[in-house]
């Protein structure tokens, strides 16, 4: 429960999801774990909008996938308004697949090649058994086809008739088509070109607000995340290692690997990147199959003393809202 | 003294099923000698096709580079024999690449694919090249170089690989490097160590660089010059201070417009350029942005303007009313 005392729509305690390594084909074994997600947890609140950020194999994709059901979990739970998804029965987990979707990166390998665009979208509509006659199917897909920018004849169309941006208008719509309340938008606008990735945030803005959505936004880019989002959690080698409101994170940030992410990026802008101090961080991240002991960060972190070596740190709010994983942060 | 690089009215055409495709459309532009010049675009732009001309790279067919000279120190690229190319390619001129995976050979070993740009460009003997593979490595930041010259492509991170790749560009101390989104596939911590290593080492050796990106903050960040791109052609290119504080054409303004910057305020809603990109085998003889331009008039739509001095000097904008523009910008921002 939360402050206002209302319990939040998504709820991930201790979420940890190992990928298990084996070696030999006959006489095949276990030699060691991928630590892909080791001990997370957050809430989403109805209506919040919560940013993933993090690295190449930071973990946030997959904790995303674990949300959806689309792994299981090695350890932890996942309360979708109030229900572990993962004890869920069968029927049970049809009707969370209508509350729940997600829009994915890439939209020229997420839409079927060989569907028009109008039965991608009408399919989940289909399949959930919502609507049985065609006719009002369609009208539903004209409908959506408009509340997501696009001309309603684009339903006779084939994906590769489109472009990239319009192709990633269409996968927003079939996560629309069955009402849902949360979705995972991951990498959402990240294949797009400057130009229409705008276009696609300020659509995403736009439902959320005319459908009250839910979203947890997984992304890299750290400008995009910040305007869209209410609150991010950075990740890094399968933890959370800060976590605040946008403004707070963004304006203030507390973890060394936090701040050396947010230097990494270059300011469109050549005054100021002229006199911008700006040292990269050292070294890359390591493998989560053999992850530093004690802090994960302490190779790479300037503020790095010989106890981080030793103890894991653990999130603590140091403000109020503001979560870090640091020991040498006060 | 004439520039290292000078081209001039280059057309580069792709013959498709929905017929020709001017990717490159008459793009003419220079480097200095030592100089960084950034070519900025969105996909289909022609940003990489206008490099991959300069190398003569472009598959044919369906590519064919139809009219234009690529002056080079002095020579005409496009009068070179192939073998006399290949002496221009990874000697004259060194190339990063996007995706150092498919770039770097996966049977050889790091090793051999910097020895053997040594041995065949500059005839070192194979313990002359591998000491010099050491002293690559090292000047790009790989630590324990013994080590990684005997492991292969795989073995090595992303970031890693695309070291090697500047590696590899620099071995026969060219005088220009061509980068096509070196960074774009690396992540931001790592993009932005592999930017300061090129950086550092470009104005150590004295190479000129072209970075081909779409990323406005690695231009601000490393390019003196900017060409900014659009169907084909430059639209705008002058000094970076200049494109980014004083644009003049819409396509520039609206694209630094369109991105959320993390140094600003956070603003209520992004203004993104309006549209869709255009469809290069559907232009008219009018303006390629016209279509999506805010400040589009009559004329626009019945003649191409063609690249006239605007603002300071060095600064050209291919636009009607780039005149007016300096003024709305300010107003705008």
């Amino acid at each position: 429960m939360n402050a206002a005392g209302e319990t939040p729509l998504l709820e991930v305690r201790g979420l940890a999801m190992h990928f298990a390594i084996s070696e030999g084909i006959v006489l095949s074994r276990k030699v060691g774990d991928v630590k892909a997600v080791d001990g997370v947890d957050f809430t989403i609140g109805r209506g919040e909008t919560l940013g993933l950020v993090g690295e190449s194999g930071c973990g946030k994709t997959t904790t995303g996938r674990c949300i959806l059901r689309l792994e299981r979990p090695t350890a932890g739970e996942i309360l979708f308004d109030g229900r572990d998804v993962n004890r869920m029965d069968r029927s049970e987990l049809v009707a969370l697949r209508r509350r729940m979707q997600v829009i994915f990166q890439d939209p020229y390998s997420s839409l079927n090649p060989r569907m028009k665009v109008g039965n991608i979208i009408a399919e989940p509509i289909r399949v959930h058994g919502i609507e049985p006659d065609a006719g009002r199917r369609g009208a539903k897909v004209r409908e959506l086809l408009a509340v997501c920018g696009l001309d309603p004849k684009f339903a006779d169309r084939y994906p590769h008739e489109m472009s990239g941006g319009q192709r990633q208008r269409v996968g927003i719509a079939r996560a629309l088509s069955l009402d849902p309340e949360f979705i995972v938008c991951d990498e959402a606008v990240s294949a797009l070109d400057v130009s229409i990735q705008a276009q696609v945030v300020n659509l995403l803005e736009d439902l959320r607000e005319r459908f009250g959505l839910t979203y947890l936004f997984i992304a890299h880019d750290l400008s995009v995340v910040r305007h869209l989002c209410q609150r991010v959690a950075v990740m890094y080698l399968g933890r959370i290692v800060e976590m605040a409101a946008s403004d707070e994170l963004f304006d203030n940030p507390l973890h060394p690997y936090t701040q050396a992410l947010l230097s990494a990026v270059p300011i469109p802008d050549p005054r100021i990147e002229a006199v911008r101090a700006f040292q990269p961080p050292k070294g890359e991240v390591p493998s989560p199959i053999n992850p530093p002991s004690g802090c994960v960060f302490h190779p790479r972190c300037p503020k790095a003393v010989e106890a981080c070596k030793v103890a894991r740190p653990e999130l603590r709010e140091l403000r109020p809202g503001h979560w870090v994983a640091c020991s040498e942060v006060h | 003294m004439p520039p290292l690089l000078e081209v001039r009215g280059l057309h580069t055409e792709f013959r498709t099923g929905a017929g020709v495709v001017r990717a490159v459309d008459g793009i003419s532009y220079t480097v200095e000698a030592g100089e960084t010049v950034a070519v900025v675009g969105e996909s289909g732009s022609g940003k990489s096709v206008g490099a991959l001309s300069i190398l003569r790279l472009i598959p044919d067919p369906p590519g064919r580079i139809v009219a234009g000279e690529i002056l080079f120190d002095g020579r005409d690229l496009r009068s070179l024999t192939e073998a006399e190319m290949r002496h221009v390619r990874g000697r004259d001129i060194g190339m990063v690449f996007q995706e150092p995976m498919t770039s770097l050979n996966p049977v050889l070993t790091i090793g051999r694919q910097i020895t053997e740009t040594l041995e065949r460009h500059q005839g070192a003997d194979r313990p002359t090249a591998e000491k010099r593979a050491v002293e690559l490595l090292e000047m790009v930041g790989i630590a324990d170089p013994k080590r990684r010259l005997r492991q292969y492509p795989h073995q090595l991170s992303g970031g890693m690989r695309q070291r090697v790749m500047i590696a590899i560009a620099l071995a026969c101390s060219p005088k220009l490097i061509i980068a096509d989104e070196p960074t774009t596939a690396l992540d931001v911590t790592i993009q932005a160590q592999i930017l300061e290593v090129m950086k550092s080492l470009s104005r150590k050796l004295g190479v000129a660089q072209i970075i081909i990106t779409h990323n406005l903050g690695v231009v601000a960040r490393y390019a003196s010059r900017v060409n900014v791109m659009y169907a084909g052609r430059i639209v705008e290119a002058g000094p970076a201070d200049a494109i980014y504080h004083d644009p003049r054409h819409p396509y520039t303004i609206a694209l630094l417009r369109s991105v959320p910057r993390l140094d600003q305020p956070r603003r209520a809603r992004l203004d993104p350029v309006d549209g869709q990109p255009p469809d290069l085998t559907r232009l008219d003889g009018g303006c390629a942005f016209r279509p999506r331009c805010r400040f589009a008039v009559e004329r626009c739509a019945t003649a191409r303007p063609s690249l006239e001095p605007a603002g300071e000097a060095g600064h050209i904008s291919a636009c009607f009313r780039s005149s007016e523009l300096g003024v709305v910008a300010e107003v705008a921002a």
